[in-house]
C-alpha cells in the first residue's frame, strides 16, 4: 500500500488565526503525542484520564484523521534501528514554473520520505526542491538520489546531497 | 534481535491502526497472534529503540503548531558553543550536522509564526551567525514506511 500524496499549502504562512484546534482535540493531542498507551482498550484508556467518553475520543481522533491534522496512527520507527543508516537530504534547484508538477510526481516515489518546496537565499543556497531520501549506503542513496534527477532532467539547474553525521537533538515536536 | 513476527509488526503497524474498542486485538488477529503477544513485541520493540513511538503520528501545522526548517554556516571552532545555543530553546525539536558548508539543520517548532521569529532572533543574536528560515513553502509527501 501506497501512502496517498498529501498535498498541504502552509497554513502557517497564510492565517493569523494558528489556534484551530479546539480544547478536547488539544486535550487528545496532548495526551497521546508521546504515544498510545499498550493496553487492551487503548482509547478508554486515553478517555479515562481525560474524563471523556471513549465514544467522544473516538469520534474526535476519525475526525482529526479525516481533517488530516493526524497523518496516520501506527507505529514511528527509528529508521537508524532499521538498517537505514545513510540519510541524505538531496537539494535541487528546480526551474520554478515546474517545480509543483515535478514535486508530485517524485513524492509517489516509495523510497522518498519527505518532499518540499522552500524558498532560496541566493546567491549561498540555490535549491528550492527538498526531497529525503534513505537507504542502507551511500551508494543506494547516490542511486536513489540519480533515478530523481533524471526524473527532473533539464528543469534542474543544480543539485546537492547534505548527509546527516550527527544528530544534535531529537525531542520531537510536543504541544506543551 | 528482531525476527519475522517482529519484522511483520512493524511493517503492518506502519500502514495504519484502526480506531475501534480493541484495536490491538484487531491488529493481533491479522498477524495470528494473541493480543499480549502484539503488545508485549510492540513494548519489546520500544524498548530496544527499533520504534521511537507507537501512536498518532500529527500534522503539525494542521493541529494549530507552526513548524520551520532553519540552517546555518558553523566555522569548526564555533560548533560547541553554536550547538549549545541551539538546542537551549525547547522550540527546536531536531538538529542535525550534516556535511555541507550549511552543516547545521534544525527543525523549530512552535504555537505561532511569532514565537518562530524570535527563536531565530534569540540565536542570531546570541551566536553572531546568521540563521537562513526555510519553510517549506509546498509539501509535495512525507510519510515513507520502512520496509523490514
Amino acid at each position: 500500500m501506497v501512502a496517498s500524496i498529501s498535498v498541504v499549502e502552509d497554513l502557517c504562512g497564510e492565517s493569523d488565526d494558528s489556534s484551530f484546534v479546539d480544547p478536547v482535540d488539544r486535550a487528545i493531542i496532548v495526551e497521546t503525542q508521546g504515544g498510545l498507551p499498550l493496553v487492551s482498550k487503548p482509547y478508554h484508556a486515553v478517555a479515562i484520564k481525560l474524563g471523556l467518553s471513549a465514544e467522544v475520543v473516538m469520534e474526535r481522533i476519525r475526525a482529526m484523521q479525516r481533517s488530516g491534522a493526524i497523518r496516520r496512527i501506527g507505529a514511528i520507527p527509528n529508521h537508524f534501528a532499521l538498517g537505514y543508516k545513510a540519510n541524505g537530504m538531496a537539494v535541487w534547484d528546480v526551474v520554478d514554473e515546474q517545480v509543483d508538477a515535478l514535486g508530485h510526481q517524485i513524492g509517489r516515489l516509495d523510497f522518498v520520505s519527505h518532499c518540499y518546496r522552500r524558498p532560496r537565499y541566493l546567491p549561498e543556497w540555490p535549491y528550492n526542491f527538498f526531497v529525503m531520501v534513505h537507504g542502507q549506503s551511500h551508494p543506494e542513496v547516490e542511486k536513489k538520489i540519480e533515478e530523481i534527477s533524471h526524473i527532473l532532467g533539464a528543469d534542474c539547474r543544480a543539485n546537492d546531497v547534505l548527509y546527516s553525521t550527527r544528530i544534535l537533538k531529537k525531542t520531537g515536536i510536543r504541544l506543551k | 534481535m528482531m525476527d519475522t513476527v517482529d519484522r511483520a509488526i512493524i511493517n503492518t503497524l506502519q500502514e495504519g491502526f484502526p480506531v475501534c474498542d480493541q484495536p490491538f486485538a484487531k491488529v493481533a488477529g491479522m498477524l495470528s497472534l494473541t493480543e499480549s503477544e502484539l503488545t508485549t513485541r510492540l513494548q519489546a520493540l520500544l524498548d530496544e529503540g527499533v520504534l521511537n513511538r507507537f501512536g498518532p503520528l500529527f500534522h503539525t501545522e494542521r493541529m494549530g503548531g507552526c513548524v520551520t526548517l532553519a540552517a546555518m554556516k558553523i566555522p569548526k571552532s564555533y560548533l560547541h558553543s553554536v550547538i549549545r545555543v541551539i538546542n537551549g530553546f525547547p522550540e527546536v525539536a531536531h538538529n542535525y550536522e550534516r556535511t555541507h558548508e550549511f552543516n547545521i539543520w534544525f527543525v523549530i517548532a512552535a504555537e505561532t509564526l511569532a514565537a518562530i521569529d524570535d527563536v531565530i532572533a534569540g540565536i542570531e543574536q546570541r551566536t553572531g551567525f546568521i540563521v537562513y528560515n526555510m519553510p517549506k513553502e509546498r509539501e509535495y509527501f512525507v510519510g515513507l514506511k520502512f520496509k523490514v
